[in-house]
């Protein structure tokens, strides 16, 4: 099968689905791969790199399967074969016109930005990809219109204090704006209502301020929802104290299928001081900030700066391209399962059903829900196999311990004195085995039963106090029992000693 | 002093010594100077027991038999110990094993000819007199038991582990019945033999015990064979314990029960390591029935070459490596222990983790590796490294199958279901090699080959290793 790979019609889209190198890996997959003339151009990619690929050069609208990176404009639409596959990001949620219209279509559409959060997926997933990408370039546009050192710095010219970032949203975008803030320099405060992130706030170097609120959330779909009213004064109230000190806001607050919550009110911008900086990430989806206008950086009358871009991904072309046009070869990876080129459309795996919003003509959004986190399940069965084991309990114990003492007194009371000394050494003994191998390491059991098995070769003993004594019968068995005992003896020690020589440290 | 007290006072080192020996092979650190302890105990106990000999009047004959027997016995002794295969230690413990067993056996049965046998000479007249003959009988039989019973149990056990017989569990009907039979019957025949010491009795006691360590090994799957060969150790202990009572001797008591209960407490662990009740293992016949052909359909399992192996090994930051008997039985240690070097030697984190009844023995992965020169402190066990797995890129199960069973912890109907395993499922990649798609010993399948960031690396698993190396 051929797969077309569009020139963007979108204004200012700088992204190309394909690359020269992912083009390679599609042709290992058995596609042919025809690309736009000119779809590379502003990522850095030049016709002719895709030729050296292996691609050809013409109109990708006849082919089987169209990559795109965003929806094709309706001409596209219109030149595309009927039962081609179209891949793309559409936002289906947020367009049902779009949805609509490729519905009357006899095609099939795939939603890029639909893969479910689930770990097989994650291979798939444009937006984590591409938000990986906008957190990164939220921090350089913020730090460009900044205008000040984000670390500080004691120079012999006077000192910089660093600067203050509170990231608001601690997804894959908000994690990569603290990590890439954090080794600029500056201070990073994150906030997020999932607490399990908390970690992995630290684990990049920045700090995470909980909100103190009832309503903790765990998330079963891999995304935040949308939090209580509760929950939201109580954010509002925390950054209504923590924004004034702030120099840069990164918000990445988006919930799927729902617009952006707004989180920062025109007066919490208000009391920003002059010169800082807000990046909000969520203006594509109306912004999680009072004053974003999408696209554009806007400065308010106190001087904070409102960065509403939403092409922040797309501002590094050649990466956000690669990352994509990687994704697209997963998909095409996961969907050809012949590497033959034949497209196979599998509606049990999860993974396609999420995406398919239209197939051969018929709508097939919203797909059914996908659940990501399996924890509740699986402690249930963790619980059912524990509770066949319960432990002994206290009385239970000191019966079983009464018991044998009282076995062990009759036992002892009742044979002749001269075994009762036996019996004691016996009794000792066993405790003793017991404690001394209780801390032995795991990797000295083989040599520890080597050693413990020819230590026991000591019934030699027994056979040496017999041999010898007029019987001839007893000292023909005697000697036969030394000669065994003895290899037990000599051999168990000289492979102990052979095992242990090899153990050594590195 | 005396030679006689002399010889105790050997004895006393000695059992000290001992106690040293195992103390000491608890850590690396100290573990040789463990095993030269032991040496030691050994040598000064054979001395004072020689002495004590020399003392009792032993025939000139008599010594020379019995010091040209502990030359032959060393001799043929040190010569197994040199050859022997790392991957051939458990056939060789379990057969040195059964030599404890049948010296008991046979300790047991001089002590009958030269005391029960003539009822009117000198010892026994002597145990009469010290109200101590019956119990001398007593103690006749059930040394003569437990010996036998180790004795077989071994033989059977060397021969499922060589390979020389199938090591499918043995499934006689009514298995238990016949263990708790030979059981009663040995009760029967020891009460009957302390009222009147006859041959034949101590001759049936000893064939019943023999049938019964041989049915109670035989129906024991080899993949239980680390519980195996650790029990069958402490039972030569007891055997060795129950001499000691039979000839007075306090050293050979102290040695057995110092065997007996140390190897009892490795069977527990075992057990624990297995979700196996320590009772029904002491009990024998806890084989795992091997369950029925499952024909439930887990999809697709995913295919890798060594140079695609190799691309991942390479981009990883942290490797994994679970071996398992499969890598015993292929000798892949020191392609593995090479594989390790060249991947730290690029910075890669490579750590090894070993579950606790991987492979046949105690502690038989530890050994290989050692061998191959894998440093032992990047060996880790299961409860070390099985909260590492999700922060691991790339995870190399070589040779192990029902160790890695994710069944065992979702699926409570699996006959493995609450054996502790290591989550390897959790990593980023995990590359399994395998010969084929065959079950494990338990008999069940595996759903980790059919997960999504599994990948099966087909073939002899050295061959496959030695293909990873050349290939980076």
């Amino acid at each position: 099968m051929i797969i077309g790979v569009l020139r963007e019609a979108r204004p200012g889209e700088t992204r190309v689905a394909a690359t020269p190198t992912t083009a390679v890996a599609l042709i290992k997959l058995g596609y042919a791969v025809v690309v736009e003339p000119g779809a590379g151009a502003s990522s850095g990619f030049s016709d002719d790199a895709y030729v050296t690929a292996g691609a050809e050069l013409g109109d990708p609208l006849v082919a089987d399967i169209v990559f795109g990176v965003n929806a094709p404009s309706p001409q596209q639409l219109d030149g595309l074969r009927e039962h081609a596959t179209l891949v793309s990001l559409l936002s289906p949620a947020f367009s049902p016109e779009l949805v609509a219209d490729l519905a009357r279509r006899p095609i099939t559409a795939l939603a890029m930005d639909a893969v479910p959060r689930i770990s097989r997926a994650q291979s798939l997933d444009v937006l984590s990809s591409m938000a990986n990408i906008a957190g990164y370039r939220a921090v350089v546009e913020a730090a460009h219109v900044f205008g000040r050192f984000f670390t500080g710095q004691v120079t012999a010219a006077g000192k910089v204090p660093p600067a203050k970032v509170l990231v608001v949203g601690a997804g894959v975008a908000g994690l990569a704006a603290i990590g890439t803030a954090g080794s600029l320099g500056a201070i990073v405060y994150a906030t997020d209502p999932r607490p399990e992130v908390a970690d992995q706030v630290k684990s990049l170097g920045g700090e995470y301020l909980p909100v103190a609120a009832a309503d903790v959330e765990v998330s079963a779909t891999g995304y935040a929802k949308e939090m209580s009213d509760d929950y939201n004064a109580r954010a509002a109230a925390l950054y209504a104290a923590r924004i004034p000190e702030m120099d840069i806001v990164i918000t990445t607050a988006l919930i799927p299928g729902r617009p952006a919550p707004s989180l920062l009110s025109a007066e919490m911008v208000a009391s920003m001081q002059r010169g800082s900086v807000i990046v909000d990430m969520a203006a594509s989806n109306g912004g999680n900030v009072a004053g974003t206008v999408a696209g554009e950086a806007v400065v308010t009358e106190n001087g904070v700066t409102i960065i509403g871009y939403t092409d922040l991904a797309g501002r590094l072309p050649a990466q956000s391209s690669q990352l994509y046009g990687t994704n697209l070869v997963n998909l095409m990876k996961l969907m050809t399962p012949g590497k033959d080129g034949m497209l196979v459309l599998d509606f049990d795996d999860v993974v396609q059903r999420g995406i398919t919003v239209v197939r051969d003509g018929e709508l097939t959004w919203p797909p059914p829900a996908v659940q990501v986190s399996a924890s509740p399940a699986t402690s249930v069965t963790a619980r059912v196999v524990l509770a066949t084991k319960e432990p002994m309990s206290q009385g239970r114990k000191f019966a079983f311990v009464g018991v044998g003492a009282l076995v062990l007194f009759l036992l002892g009371a009742a044979s002749p004195p001269s075994l009762l000394g036996h019996l004691t050494v016996f009794a000792l003994a066993i405790v003793i085995g017991y404690y001394v191998i209780g801390k032995v390491h795991h990797a000295l059991h083989t040599p520890l039963m080597s050693v413990t098995n020819a230590i026991s070769g000591i019934i030699v003993v027994g056979a040496l106090l017999q041999v010898g004594h007029g019987d001839t019968v007893v000292t023909v068995i005697s000697t036969i029992a030394i000669l065994l005992a003895s290899i037990n003896v000599f051999g168990g020690f000289a492979v102990t000693r052979r095992m242990l020589a090899m153990f050594s440290r590195s | 002093m005396t030679v006689e007290t002399a010889a105790q006072a050997a004895y006393i080192v000695a059992a000290l010594l001992f106690i040293l020996a195992l103390a000491g092979l608890s850590k690396h650190e100290t573990a040789r100077a463990g095993n030269s302890f032991g040496m030691a105990g050994m040598a000064i106990a054979l001395v004072g027991t020689i002495a004590l000999a020399i003392t009792r009047h032993i025939s000139g004959l008599g010594i020379a038999l019995a010091l040209g027997a502990i030359v032959i016995g060393a001799s043929i002794g040190l010569w197994r110990a040199r050859i022997v295969e790392m991957t051939g230690m458990p056939e060789l413990i379990a057969l040195l094993h059964s030599f404890v067993g049948m010296a008991a056996v046979l300790v047991g049965w001089s002590s009958f000819l030269s005391v029960e046998a003539h009822l009117d000479g000198d010892e026994a007249g002597i145990l009469r007199f010290e109200d101590l003959l019956r119990i001398h009988s007593g103690e006749v039989t059930i040394g003569v038991f437990i010996g036998a019973v180790t004795f077989t149990g071994s033989i059977v056990a060397f021969l499922k582990l060589s390979a020389r017989i199938n090591s499918a569990p043995l499934m006689l009907p009514g298995k238990n019945y016949l263990n708790l039979g030979a059981l009663v019957a040995f009760a029967m025949l020891t009460t009957w033999f302390v009222i009147s010491p006859q041959l034949w009795i101590l001759a049936v006691v000893t064939a019943v015990a023999l049938l019964l360590g041989w049915h109670l090994v035989a129906s024991i799957g080899g993949g239980d064979m680390p519980v195996v060969v650790s029990m069958l150790n402490s039972y030569s202990g007891w055997a060795a314990a129950a001499s000691g009572f039979l000839l007075g001797n306090d050293l050979l008591i102290i040695t057995g029960a110092l065997v007996g209960s140390s190897g009892a407490y490795l069977s527990y662990i075992m057990c624990r390591a297995m979700n196996r009740s320590f009772i029904s293992v002491i009990a024998g016949g806890f084989g795992i029935e091997a369950g029925p052909a499952q024909d439930k359909d887990y999809g697709e399992h995913r295919e890798i070459t060594a140079e695609a192996a190799a691309d991942l090994l390479t981009s990883a930051r942290s490797v994994i490596i679970t071996p398992g008997y499969g890598m015993a039985v292929a000798q892949a240690q020191y392609g593995v222990a090479e594989l390790t070097r060249k991947l730290r030697d690029r910075g890669i984190t490579v750590r090894f983790g070993i579950h606790p009844v991987a492979g046949r023995l105690p502690g038989h992965m530890n050994v290989l590796l050692a061998e191959a020169k894998v440093p032992y402190d990047i060996v880790l066990e299961m409860d070390e490294v099985n909260d590492d797995f999700a922060d691991t890129d790339v995870v190399l199960v070589i040779g192990a199958n029902d160790t890695v069973n994710p069944a065992a912890m979702d699926d409570p109907t699996s006959p493995i279901a609450g054996m502790p395993v290591l989550t390897v499922w959790n990593a980023g990649q995990v590359i399994v090699f395998k010969r084929s798609m065959a079950s494990g010993y338990a008999g069940v399948q595996n759903p980790l080959f059919f997960n999504e960031n599994s990948a099966m690396l087909f073939g002899d698993a050295k061959d496959r290793v030695e293909d990873i190396v050349r290939a980076l």
